[in-house]
Formats: structure tokens, C-alpha cells, sequence
């Protein structure tokens, strides 16, 4: 066995270290001692996210299991960005009474099923792509069902078990179809070999299922909003980007690089599918009263956006879907640290109501979260207005006009529900029982600080998309 | 940095200083002095350009510049200007200017003058720019603002307004920029630069035939286009007095603007195959808006309902696509603005004081306050179309640039038309003799003040606009007609 092939895996082995540090201080360490726990985890992955961005050197490992290429590392960059902005969220609920004592699990479990999505970006086998999806999903359920005191979120824990372990299972079986019909299951060698017969269709379908449970695409998306709904608001923040980023990024290069070229049977289903992702998410998202379900509908019918990238089928494609995932991920995180803050400040209150008057109790976290919104609805000058720009023309660019249509149209209707947010807020008064003022913990300013410049800064500094398109060019 | 850019820079630089602003006199200081710089700057603008071109320069822009933001997509920061966007540009600047004054005394005045300044900050980026992913952009900063502008500091069922607004014009939006994607598209993905799309390029006719409905249809929402201008009668009677102001008299323009430079100057062909939809859907604009304001009793709902129909009017001088009705277009574009302003800051005033905007509460304003009362008349004869006032010279060109064409769809539809300033005669002076004349209806009313000194000046200063242009409307006729070429060319 050659080791030189571990040399390429350097943000995995980073991961792994970090994990085994946190790993031991969180057994070793005294009660007292583990006051610095939340801290020396936040700085350790801090570094490990910003060694990503030092050059490293990329390839294929292990045969072609394994590939790394400028394109993963920067995926893993902004899954890492993510990660980190929902650790800095935790803080004060880590810090509550119930789960005090086991605050070290939530950091380790996360940085494992971190690992797995970091595999399921740079697998270039469909059975890593399978481990990878399982080393994520099993672990995450847990984490939804953290808060196992409250019984939503117990069962947003069962709930999250069985509906993946039953989207694993049908992934599994359209993977078998497809290395039936064509005898391998590498990337590289089943786009020499594949064509649309009918055991690849199947397969593929199968395949595409699977994944789609993980993005919440509908019809798959049933389990969204109970489990949104349910999980620790940290944990749902980390569900609707981190898993969702990871599972689009898998769709990609599963598309891209293994069934490019029936690129006739998938278009018409990913079409069809982004056109009713995105209208049924946003009309049930019209109808929540609770927030966290609402930011739930909100991010199917985002799901719906990143399939107008993945259409495209090319290399601007492929650019706007990373850039719109870059962007996703400051705007609904910005949105989550918000949720969080008012979440904590009001003993749990999770209803749109509790954001009623929020601008005379809290104006800064209320001017975030408009950002956050107007970012999401694709209002410029922020960052969200580019991101849908640049889908709709890496959409438009294969002809889809009329579905970008349907996705603008689409846009007014979310522009309605993010608006019902922005005059809770601003327009209404608060309730009697509200909160007066009040200020989140420094850990969570920070995130929101990061979101913030992100959202005005990712959008209006062109470098940022030209180099994910220089970096992706290639593919 | 280019002239133009400040246009836009000067009201982002009042954003930052509003910021830092603690009490109301310093926010007045940083309002009255940025919009007297805007003011001064489009002066400024105005003598440059008229120079440029006494000095011969012919180019269709001056003042181009442009610099490249998204390379991969073509996208350019690039601006420039013809007689029409300068004349924009200072129509925008006078709005600005004088709404500032009608909004002296507001509360939580911060937060209100920091939409305000956004969204001029649209208002002024979509005159100056000629890309069209810059003009889309400035285009919908221009329209967020108004949603809490209306839902916080309006009146009336505000939210519902506020809300209707935002979204109905959202929905143009989206028709506007499957548009802009396809006209990039199909002219062979190289620009969005509109001086180059319409020059070096071409856009094949089975595209424009549905970008350019798509196009139309976009600007045309906000320009009040039946039967999608259901937002505007709601909107500006929720929203406060400057935004009505500046969404009547700039933003409106902003679709007639749009519906000239995106949609006929870059699809010609297709202007000539598929105007005549849309020149009988302004006909009804402007007939159905003249007959909606005669039954309306709240002012501001007669002066919505008559901006539909002044607009109609624009719309409809466009789509004659002859050099006469497209100059009267842009006449029409200035002189509404500054009328409707007028109007809707004397309702603004009226509202203040007697708290009703309901005609058949008041009667004998003429002798509680003159000045007001003055003010509202000379508005009322301006948008009549009177003689030595903007209105008349607008109208007058309309008319006659569409009665050039000899066939008997246009002919009709000009005479429709044109019998909709009998209509408009009609509520603008039953609408004069119920509140200024006759006895006065509520007591209370007695006691009211006239016009403090701010609102004079934000009066007056319109009235001055509206007389010049009634007075002197060659000079501005001849600056249109030039810039007009380019496009007339494009369309025989």
C-alpha cells in the first residue's frame, strides 16, 4: 500500500486531529478544566478551516476511490466556513442547563459526520459516496435528537433515522442496478460505458432518490419540517446547510462526472423537479407560524434553486451552483444565528410571533436578519441577488428559459413570506410578554458579524465567483 | 471618478454620514445639504452636456465610461448619458430635492431618510447605467425600499398597500429580467452593454417576439400598464407624502424609461409587430384611469388614478414610435413628475392639517390657506393641460406625433385619447371647486395654518420647474428630439 496516497487527503487528516483532540480533552478533562472546552474547539477548527485555504497538493488516491481536486478542496472550504459559523451559534444553548454535560459530544459528533461529507465530496466511487452518506447521516441523527429532554426533538432524532436509513437503502438498490448494468462503480469508468438503457434508468432514478432525500427535494422532502421543527436550532442550521451544501455537491459530481453523458434522461427530471421543489416549498412556507418550520420550507425551495445550477449540465453550471451554496450559507446561517439568539432570549419561543417588535427590543439583530431575508429572496445589493442571477444564466445558457421563468415567478412568491419576516419585525408590535432588550453572547456576534460581511461582501466583490470559475473550469 | 457616479455615490455618502447622526437638525443638515449637492450636480450635468455638444461631439452617449465586474458573464459597472437620461436625472434631482422638504417632520426620521436615500440611490444608478445587469440591479434597489417606507410611515391600510406594491412589481421584475437573460442570450452571449447590443448586435426575430412582451410588460408594470397598475392607486395612497412624491414623479418613469430604452430600442422589429397590444392596453390605461379618478372622493386616490392615466399617456406616445409622440412621451415623463410631486405634497400638506383627505369634508381651503390653495390649482391646471404649463406642451406633441400616422387604428386611438383631458378637466375641477371653494365644511378647519416655509419651498420649487418647461419647452424639445435619433433611426 502506498502511503503517499494519505498525503492527499490533508483536510481529512486535519479533521480527524482535530477530532481526536477534542476527543480526548472532553474524557480527560476535569469539570473545571472543560470551561475552556468551547473555546479551544471553536479556535482548533478554526485553523483547521483556515488551512484550507493554503495550496494543497490534489489527485486521485487509492485507485480513483478517492479524488481530490482544487474544485473539492474549495467545497470543503465552504462546508468547513459552515460548520464553524454554526459552532460559533452554540454557544449559549451548549451552555444551558440540560446539556451542559455533554456539550464536547455535539462538537465531536458534527466533526464526524463532517468527515463523512467530506468523502461524499471527494468520492470518485459510488460506494465511497455511499459511506460517505452513511458516516453523515447516522451521527447527525443523534444530533437532532439532542435535546432528548423535549420530545420533539426526540422525535425529530427517529424521525431523521428512518428516513435516511430508508433513502440509504434505495440509494444502495440503484446502485446495484447500475453496477449490474455496467460492471463498475467509478466514476470514470461508468461514463465510458454508459447509456440509457433501461437497468441504468432505474438505477439512476433509484440513485437520484436517495440523494434527493438528503436535499429534501420534493417529493422527498417530508421529513424536513418535522425535523427542522424538532432538532436544536444549531443543529437545524447545520441540517438545512452543511448536509444540504454537502448532498448538492454529491449530486454534481455524481451527474457531471459519472452520467454526463445521458445527460437526456437526467435533464427532464431535474427540471421537473426543481419546478415543483421549488412552488410546493414555497407555498407551504407561506402557511408556517413556526419559524424554524418555516426557514424549513424556505430551504426546500432553495434545494429547488441549486438544481437550476446542476441543469445546466457545464462548467458555469457547476460555478453557480458552488457560488450559490457559498452564498446559501451566509444568508440562512446569518438567518439561524437570529433564530438562535431570540430563540435563547426568550426561553425557547421558536413562533414567528416571538419576532414581533423585534427592531424596538433588538435593532441590530433585526437589521441581520433583514439582510439575511432580503439575501435569500434575491434582493440586491446583497449577495443573494447574484447568486439567483447566476443560476438563472447558467440555467438560461442551456435554453431553460422557461423554467427560469417559473423560478422568477417563484421568487415573488418567496419574496412574500421573507416580507411576512420583515414586518414582524419592523411593522408589528411586539407582544405583551416579549422580551425586553436584550444582547446574544459574544461567540454568536461574531457569527453573525462573519454572515453579515458575507452576505454584502460575496456578492459585490466579482473576484469571488471568478475563481470558483477558474477552479472549476477544468472539470 | 466619472460625473456620473456621484449621482450615485453622493447619496450613499449621505447614508454613511446618516449613521452617525444623533439628533434631528443633523439629519436635516445632512438631507438639505446632500440633496442641494444632488441638485448642483445635475445642474452641473446639464451645462457639461449642452457644452459637449455645442462643441460637436455627436456620440449617442456622453460621458461613457465602464468597468468590468463579472468578466466571466460580460457584466460592466458602465454609465453614460443622452438628453433623456440627463433630463431624467434632473427630474429625479428636483423630486429628491423638494421631498426632502415635504418630509421635515417625521418620525423615527433616521430609519426614514435612510430608505429615502436608497432608494434614490436606484432612482438616480437606473438613469446612468447602460448595462442592463447594473440597470436591473439599480432598478430593484429602487423598489425594496418602498415596502417599508410604506409599511412603517403610511397611512391607511399601509400594509396591505405596502405589501400589493412590492409584490406586483416584484412580478414585473421577473418578467424584466427573464428578458434581460434572454436579450443577452440570444444576441450571442459577448454583452449586456445596451449602446453595443444596439448597435453591433441583433437579436433574431423569433426571440424578440417574446423578449420583447416580456420587456414591455415588465417596465410597464411600473409604469401603471392596465390592467396591471391595481398597485398604484393603494400604494401612493398609503405612503407617506415624499414617497408618493418620488414613486409618482421618478419611479413611474423608471417603467416609461425602461419600456424606450430596453424594450423599443434594442427589439424594433418586434415593436412594430406586437406595439399594437400594447398600444390598446395603455388606450385603456389612459381613458380607464380618467374615468376611475371622476368617482374617487380621497385626494390622493383622484391624483393615483389620474398618474395612471397621465402615464397610459407615455406609454402610449411611445409606442406611436414617430419622432413627434416619442419627444412628447418624454415631455409628458418630466412634466407629470414634476405636477404629480406637486400634488402630492400640497395633499400631503392639506392631510396634515385637516386629517382627512376626503373631498366631501372640505370646502373653502382658498380662504384658510391661500398659499396651499394657489399652489393646488396651478398643479390642477398644469395636469389639465393649460396653456404656459408643462402639461400642455407635453400633450400637445403627443397628440400630434400620433396623428401623423394615417391609418385608422392609430387615428382612433389618438381620439380616444385625446378626449381623456375632457375627462381630466372634469375631476381636476370639480376636485378644485369642492375643497377651495364654496363654505367651508368643518369648523375646526378655521383654524389651520397656512404652508410652513419648508413646504413653500418644495412648492415653489416644482411650480418653477413646471412654468419653465410650460414657458420655454423648446429648449428641452430640441435636447429630447437629438437623443431621439439613435432610436428613430433603429425604428424606420
Amino acid at each position: 500500500m502506498d502511503f503517499n496516497n494519505f498525503l492527499l487527503m490533508g483536510q481529512e487528516i486535519g479533521l480527524i486531529v482535530v477530532f481526536l483532540i477534542l476527543f480526548a480533552y472532553d474524557i480527560i478533562a476535569s469539570d473545571k478544566g472543560k470551561r475552556w472546552f468551547y473555546p479551544v474547539a471553536c479556535f482548533l477548527f478554526a485553523v483547521q478551516t483556515v488551512l484550507g485555504f493554503f495550496p494543497l497538493s490534489t489527485g486521485e488516491a487509492f485507485g480513483g476511490l478517492y479524488v481530490g481536486s482544487g474544485l473539492t478542496v474549495l467545497m470543503k472550504n465552504i462546508l468547513n466556513i459552515a460548520t464553524l459559523l454554526v459552532f460559533l451559534q452554540s454557544y449559549t444553548w451548549l451552555n444551558s442547563e440540560e446539556t451542559r454535560h455533554k456539550a464536547g459530544e455535539f462538537f465531536t459528533i458534527t466533526l464526524v459526520t463532517l468527515l463523512g461529507m467530506y468523502l461524499m465530496v471527494s468520492a470518485g466511487n459510488f460506494m465511497m459516496l455511499y459511506i460517505g452518506m452513511e458516516t453523515a447521516s447516522l451521527p447527525l441523527a443523534c444530533l437532532a435528537a439532542f435535546n432528548k429532554y423535549k420530545e420533539k426533538s426526540a422525535e425529530a432524532g427517529v424521525k431523521y433515522i428512518l428516513i435516511s436509513a430508508f433513502s440509504s437503502g434505495i440509494l444502495l438498490f440503484g446502485l446495484s442496478f447500475i453496477y449490474g448494468a455496467i460492471g463498475s462503480l467509478y466514476f470514470s469508468d461508468i461514463t465510458l460505458a454508459v447509456v440509457s438503457d433501461p437497468l441504468t434508468i432505474l438505477g439512476f432514478v433509484f440513485f437520484f432518490g436517495g440523494l434527493g432525500f438528503k436535499l429534501s427535494l420534493v417529493p422527498f422532502h417530508l421529513w424536513t419540517a418535522d425535523v427542522y421543527e424538532g432538532a436544536p436550532t444549531s443543529v437545524t442550521a447545520y441540517l438545512s446547510v452543511v448536509s444540504k451544501g454537502a448532498a448538492a455537491f454529491a449530486l454534481l459530481f455524481a451527474l457531471y462526472k459519472a452520467f454526463g453523458q445521458i445527460e437526456v434522461v437526467w435533464e427532464p427530471v431535474l427540471w421537473w423537479l426543481s419546478v415543483i421543489t421549488i412552488t410546493l416549498g414555497n407555498l407551504f412556507a407561506i402557511r408556517q407560524t413556526d419559524i424554524k418550520r418555516f426557514f424549513a420550507f424556505s430551504s426546500i425551495s432553495q434545494a429547488g434553486y441549486i438544481l437550476l445550477g446542476v441543469i445546466a449540465g457545464n462548467a458555469q453550471g457547476m460555478t453557480a451552483t458552488v457560488y450559490y451554496v457559498l452564498v446559501y450559507v451566509f444568508s440562512n446561517l446569518a438567518a439561524f444565528g437570529v433564530i438562535s439568539a431570540v430563540e435563547n432570549a426568550s426561553g425557547g419561543k421558536t413562533s414567528i410571533a416571538a419576532f414581533n417588535g423585534l427592531y424596538k427590543t433588538n435593532p441590530m439583530l433585526s437589521f441581520v436578519m433583514m439582510l439575511a431575508v432580503f439575501s435569500l429572496g434575491g434582493i440586491p445589493p446583497f449577495a443573494g441577488f447574484f447568486s439567483k442571477f447566476f443560476i438563472f444564466m447558467a440555467a438560461a445558457s442551456e435554453g431553460h428559459y422557461l423554467l427560469v421563468f417559473i423560478a422568477l415567478l417563484n421568487t415573488v412568491i418567496s419574496l412574500y413570506y421573507y416580507l411576512l419576516i420583515i414586518k414582524a419585525m419592523f411593522i408589528k408590535e411586539g407582544e405583551p410578554d416579549a422580551t425586553g432588550r436584550f444582547s446574544s453572547d459574544a461567540y454568536n456576534k461574531t457569527s453573525l458579524t462573519l454572515c453579515t460581511l458575507g452576505i454584502f461582501a460575496v456578492g459585490i466583490l466579482a473576484c469571488i465567483y471568478e475563481s470558483i470559475g477558474n477552479i472549476s473550469f477544468g472539470i | 471618478m466619472n460625473i456620473l457616479s456621484l449621482f450615485v455615490a453622493i447619496p450613499a455618502l449621505m447614508i454613511a454620514l446618516l449613521f452617525l447622526c444623533k439628533e434631528m437638525k443633523q439629519i436635516r443638515a445632512v438631507m438639505v445639504t446632500g440633496a442641494s449637492a444632488l441638485m448642483f450636480l445635475a445642474t452641473t450635468l446639464v451645462v457639461l452636456f449642452l457644452q459637449e455638444r455645442a462643441a460637436g461631439n455627436a456620440a449617442e452617449m456622453l460621458f461613457v465610461s465602464s468597468t468590468i465586474w463579472y468578466a466571466p458573464l460580460h457584466i460592466t459597472y458602465a454609465v453614460g448619458v443622452d438628453g433623456i437620461s440627463v433630463l431624467m436625472l434632473c427630474l429625479s434631482a428636483i423630486i429628491v430635492f423638494t421631498g426632502v422638504f415635504s418630509s421635515w417632520n417625521m418620525n423615527m426620521a433616521k430609519e426614514y431618510f435612510l430608505w429615502y436615500c436608497l432608494l434614490s440611490i436606484g432612482v438616480f444608478g437606473f438613469f446612468i447605467s447602460i448595462d442592463l445587469f447594473t440597470m436591473f440591479l439599480f432598478y430593484e434597489v429602487a423598489l425594496i425600499p418602498m415596502y417599508l417606507l410604506i409599511g412603517l410611515w403610511g397611512t391607511g391600510r399601509k400594509e396591505y398597500s405596502a405589501m400589493k406594491l412590492t409584490l406586483m412589481l416584484m412580478g414585473g421584475s421577473a418578467f424584466l429580467l427573464i428578458g434581460i437573460v434572454g436579450i443577452y442570450y440570444t444576441s450571442g452571449h459577448s454583452t449586456m452593454n445596451l449602446l453595443e447590443i444596439a448597435n453591433t448586435l441583433h437579436i433574431p426575430i423569433e426571440h424578440q417576439r417574446w423578449i420583447f412582451p416580456a420587456t414591455f410588460l415588465g417596465f410597464g408594470v411600473l409604469g401603471a400598464l392596465f390592467p396591471f397598475h391595481t398597485w398604484s392607486p393603494d400604494g401612493h395612497a398609503s405612503a407617506p407624502t415624499a414617497v408618493s412624491m418620488l414613486h409618482a414623479g421618478v419611479l413611474m418613469k423608471l417603467g416609461g424609461y425602461g419600456c424606450f430604452r430596453v424594450a423599443i430600442y434594442l427589439m424594433p422589429e418586434a415593436a412594430h409587430e406586437l406595439g399594437w397590444i400594447f398600444l390598446i392596453l395603455t388606450g385603456i390605461s389612459v381613458f380607464y384611469g380618467a374615468f376611475s379618478a371622476v368617482v374617487q372622493t380621497d385626494l390622493k386616490y383622484i391624483n393615483a388614478y389620474s398618474s395612471v392615466s397621465h402615464c397610459g399617456l407615455v406609454l402610449f406616445a411611445i409606442l406611436m414610435m414617430n419622432q413627434t409622440a416619442m419627444t412628447g412621451a418624454i415631455m409628458q415623463m418630466l412634466s407629470h413628475g414634476l405636477m404629480t410631486a406637486l400634488f402630492f405634497a400640497l395633499i400631503g400638506l392639506i392631510y396634515g392639517r385637516t386629517h382627512t383627505r376626503d373631498i366631501r369634508e372640505m370646502g373653502g381651503l382658498m380662504k384658510i390657506m391661500p398659499f396651499a390653495s394657489v399652489c393646488y390649482v396651478i398643479a390642477g391646471l398644469a395636469s389639465l393641460g393649460l396653456p404656459g404649463l408643462s402639461g400642455f406642451v407635453a400633450e400637445m406633441t403627443i397628440f400630434v406625433g400620433s396623428f401623423q400616422h394615417a391609418d385608422l387604428f392609430h387615428r382612433v386611438f389618438t381620439i380616444l385619447a385625446c378626449s381623456s383631458i375632457v375627462i381630466t378637466a372634469v375631476y381636476i375641477l370639480r376636485t378644485i371647486g369642492k375643497i377651495l371653494y364654496g363654505p367651508v365644511q368643518d369648523a375646526h378647519h378655521l383654524h389651520l395654518t397656512d404652508a410652513a416655509w419648508y413646504e413653500k419651498v418644495s412648492a415653489v420649487g416644482l411650480i418653477i420647474a413646471i412654468v419653465a418647461i410650460g414657458m420655454y419647452p423648446f429648449g428641452i424639445s430640441d435636447v429630447i428630439r437629438e437623443s431621439l435619433l439613435p432610436v428613430i433611426e433603429k425604428l424606420i
